[in-house]
């Protein structure tokens, strides 16, 4: 009895110790299945598109030509509408999401937290299609009867505004496509914010608001430095998704290949023009053109996301926030 | 003074009577607190005497740390949380609708159980507070968070490295910061609620020093579950029991003969 109490003991031992390890490498695994999915990914996108890099070369990325007819591609068009509608949507999503986590996790009474929050996650819900329908039929004739018309008068001798906000008021263009972008990353921005808001320890805030400062300021102050990793987070999270979003956007950017100054233009994304045009794709240069922008999507959302951690990086260095 | 009309005679035991009316600095008078449906605090009445240590002590539960909520207003940030009663600070009465919240709290500070540094560096820690107060000058703020750091006796072991992360500190290091940045605000009064129950017994010690050199220039108001605490910082000790306070007196003699049943067996350790 007493000569077999240990072993059983050290069989137990040994055998939990192997279910450890299986479990670390299974989980090891996942993780490196990421890396490994993430770089045959890209390496397959390059790959498609080899024949567009070959014939291109370096021209294809500051190209802003279009012509499926005598087969000259250019990806400068979509990547400068990829970029300046998703910059669009962070002018107008960033603010907004703040504004609803604030709100929510300082000021909103009681009653009003869950019907608000339920509310921004239905956002969230809503696929994107819905939002490109509601562009096209609501959205952008609302844009087109009342905002471009007012744009247009009163920017029209503004410097710098008159060159992007004036010009035909058509409805659908790029303003058109950044502000819906700027609703649809709403949520996501906000609930990460919203989230990351309340973790804050209650005692942290309330020593602010011992030493006297408001709730605007104990927010700037205080909640914010103590959440930056994670609000930049979430920004790049929605900086991600408006860089990607293909459906909603390929309704109302209107397909034009042409380079505007005029944000009120038609203009094109990476992921839009990839929707609009693989059925038409008839030649192989065409196809391995459109994995190309595929490609270049794929790096362009690479080096923001890198933007963003050396951003971080530095701001951790100057204000030495976090040890 | 209204703290004297308000001493009923059914409660001898809050000894208010004992206190020098001209050295009371904060006076509390038939305070009722409610959290929603909640009676926290039953008409508690004491006076707090200027620069000199009051400790609250009492089982977990008995309203001390929400009569130190009520001091400085805390509770207002939280809907359904109510106080009834008069809380006078010289002629003002701290619970009257209208008062300004932000000079309030100017004028008294509070440290908290865990230590509470921002995600700054140990120099604007303590210039916090001051710089939604005063626009100082750079000199002027430099003395003043040198001047403070000093009181809280932590400057010699932060002096060198101001512009590095307060989050860097030791937990005992954090608390005195948090001290210093209350100080740095200059205030009148300092609630210290257990400001010492997160911290090693050397930390402990060493932030009962910087309280009893504090206790020269501030009226200080401590709630702590350290009994010897209670002993060694205060001059005066409250003990409260199921939101009423039950004995208030001198913490000599509330400690060698309490008054009452209750307060004789929290002190042995017969309950608590």
């Amino acid at each position: 009895m007493t000569d077999s109490l240990p072993s059983s003991e050290a069989k137990q031992a040994r055998a939990s110790e192997a279910a450890d390890r299986a479990f670390r490498w299974l989980t090891a695994a996942m993780a490196l299945a990421v890396l490994v999915i993430l770089g045959a990914t890209g390496f397959s996108m390059f790959w498609g598109g080899r024949l567009a890099f070959q014939t291109f070369g370096l021209h294809f990325i500051v190209s802003t030509d279009w012509d499926a007819v005598s087969h000259q591609f250019g990806a400068l068009i979509p990547i400068y509408g990829t970029l300046v509608t998703a910059a669009i949507s962070l002018i107008i999503g960033v603010p907004a999401s703040f504004g609803i986590a604030f709100t929510l996790t300082e000021t909103a009474p009681r009653w009003l937290r869950q019907p608000l929050s339920v509310a921004v996650e239905l956002l969230a819900s809503i696929p994107s299609i819905i939002y490109g329908m509601w562009g096209l039929f609501v959205f952008a004739p609302f844009m087109a009867a009342d905002i471009e018309p007012w744009l247009n008068d009163h920017l029209a001798n503004a410097p710098v505004l008159s060159t992007l906000f004036t010009g035909p008021p058509i409805g659908i263009g790029m303003l058109t496509a950044g502000i819906i972008l700027g609703i649809m990353i709403i949520p996501f921005i906000s609930s990460v914010m919203w989230t990351v808001f309340n973790a804050v320890p209650p005692q942290l805030k309330e020593s602010a608001i011992a030493l006297g400062a408001t709730r605007s300021e104990v927010m700037m102050k205080v909640t914010l430095p103590y959440t930056r990793n994670a609000v930049v987070g979430a920004i790049f999270l929605g900086l991600g998704r408006a860089l990607g979003e293909t459906m909603a956007v390929t309704f109302v950017l209107g397909n034009a290949h042409e380079f505007a100054k005029s944000l009120l233009m038609p203009g094109n994304s990476i992921a839009a023009v990839i929707a609009n045009e693989f059925t038409e794709a008839d030649s192989p240069i065409y196809t391995s053109s459109l994995i190309a922008l595929g490609f270049l999507l794929f790096v362009v959302t690479f080096i923001v996301l890198a933007i963003a951690r050396l951003f971080l990086y530095r701001l951790g260095r100057i204000e030495g926030a976090r040890p | 003074m209204s703290l004297l009309d308000a001493e009923a005679p059914e409660r001898p035991l809050n000894h208010i009577a004992s206190l020098d009316p001209a050295r009371v600095k904060l006076a509390v008078d038939s305070l009722d607190f409610y959290y929603g449906k909640t009676h926290a605090l039953k008409g508690v009445s004491m006076g707090f005497e200027a620069r000199a240590v009051t400790a609250l002590i009492g089982p977990s539960g008995c309203g001390k740390s929400t009569l130190l909520r009520t001091l400085n207003r805390m509770y207002s940030l939280y809907p359904g949380q109510r106080a009834t009663g008069r809380i006078m600070l010289g002629d003002e009465n701290l619970l009257a609708p209208g008062l300004d919240l932000s000079k309030l709290r100017a004028r008294i500070g509070m440290v908290f159980q865990k230590p509470t540094p921002f995600p700054m560096s140990i120099f604007d820690n303590v210039a916090f507070g001051v710089r939604l107060y005063e626009s100082l000058n750079r000199a002027d703020l430099d003395a003043r968070v040198e001047e403070s750091l000093r009181r809280a006796a932590i400057w010699d072991e932060v002096k060198d490295k101001l512009k590095t992360s307060a989050l860097s500190l030791s937990g005992g290091q954090q608390q005195r910061l948090c001290v210093a940045r209350c100080i740095a605000v200059r205030p009148e009064i300092l609630l210290l609620d257990e400001p010492t129950s997160a911290l090693d017994p050397i930390s402990s010690a060493k932030l009962e020093e910087t309280i009893a050199q504090l206790k020269a220039d501030y009226t200080i108001i401590i709630v702590t579950h350290n009994m010897g605490q209670a002993a060694r910082v205060s001059k005066h000790t409250a003990f409260m029991y199921l939101g009423e306070l039950v004995e208030f007196g001198e913490t000599e003699s509330l400690f060698t003969r309490p008054v009452t049943r209750r307060a004789s067996d929290y002190i042995t350790g017969r309950f608590g």
